[in-house]
């Protein structure tokens, strides 16, 4: 059974953290995603096609905070940290990306105190 | 506004730079994202290692203390394609990204801020020991 490789490709596979600290809301999220650049070889010499994120957004309570582009220079499982000012416990922070492919996932959070 | 879930926000967002981003030129790259005339400040912080033993994964943390901070791109000069990512900040988030990227080669992490109609840059070299491009 291949199921250990086919975990990485899991779309829907996104882990997120918010927490409050002195009036700042840190916001890490780690994505499962492949990052691959299109320039590695597999086992047998062929190609792996190119297959990264390309778009990720985030929102707080619904209202834009961050947009962001990305090309295959960020690494596999990409990871990210931003901060909000002015965040309230129990706020909600949404996270989406899209990739080369248009496959896309999306999570959200609540703000926690520190 | 109405509010709106980040999967519309994305869909609404600027298309992906394709040709800023598929370049092998920083130049290049840097034009296509209408960066022009930056001028180096020492007040945009970049933490990163000063050596990476596997170049497939270095964590970058990049800091703006730049006032009205609204777009960071990050460069690495020597990988295949130089653009590694650019971010732009609206509302309540502040100009402060942690990210982790792939480097071929010992180079300058570069880091461009967009403030207003100006354009700040500030570098930091990283000794990379392993090609973490694949």
């Amino acid at each position: 059974m291949a199921v250990d490789n086919m975990t990485e490709l899991n779309a829907d596979n996104m882990k997120m953290r918010a927490q409050l600290k002195g009036g700042v809301t840190e916001v890490k999220v780690l994505m499962s995603h492949p990052m691959e650049t299109g320039r590695k070889k597999d086992d047998f010499d062929r190609l792996i096609p190119a297959h990264f994120v390309q778009l990720v957004t985030a929102t707080l309570n619904g209202k834009l905070v961050l947009e962001a582009q990305w090309g295959t220079g960020i690494s596999k499982n990409p990871y990210l940290t931003f901060r909000l000012k002015g965040a309230k416990v129990g706020d909600i922070i949404e996270v989406a990306w899209q990739d080369n492919l248009g496959e896309t996932a999306t999570q959200n959070i609540t703000v926690t105190q520190l | 506004m109405l509010p709106i879930n980040a999967l519309a926000a994305l869909l609404n967002a600027a298309l992906w730079n394709k040709a800023a981003f598929e370049t092998a030129k920083l130049k290049e790259a840097s034009n296509n994202l209408a960066i022009r005339d930056e001028v180096a400040s020492a007040d945009i912080q970049i933490i990163a290692p000063d050596r990476a033993e596997n170049g497939a994964i270095v964590q970058v943390e990049v800091k703006s203390n730049i006032a009205n901070t609204e777009e960071i791109s990050i460069f690495v000069e020597k990988n295949p394609t130089p653009l590694i990512a650019h971010f732009k900040f609206s509302n309540a988030a502040e100009p402060f990204i942690v990210t982790r990227i792939k480097m071929a080669d010992t180079s300058d992490i570069k880091v461009v801020v967009k403030a207003g109609s100006q354009y700040f840059t500030n570098a930091k070299n990283v000794i990379v020991l392993e090609n973490g491009c694949g």
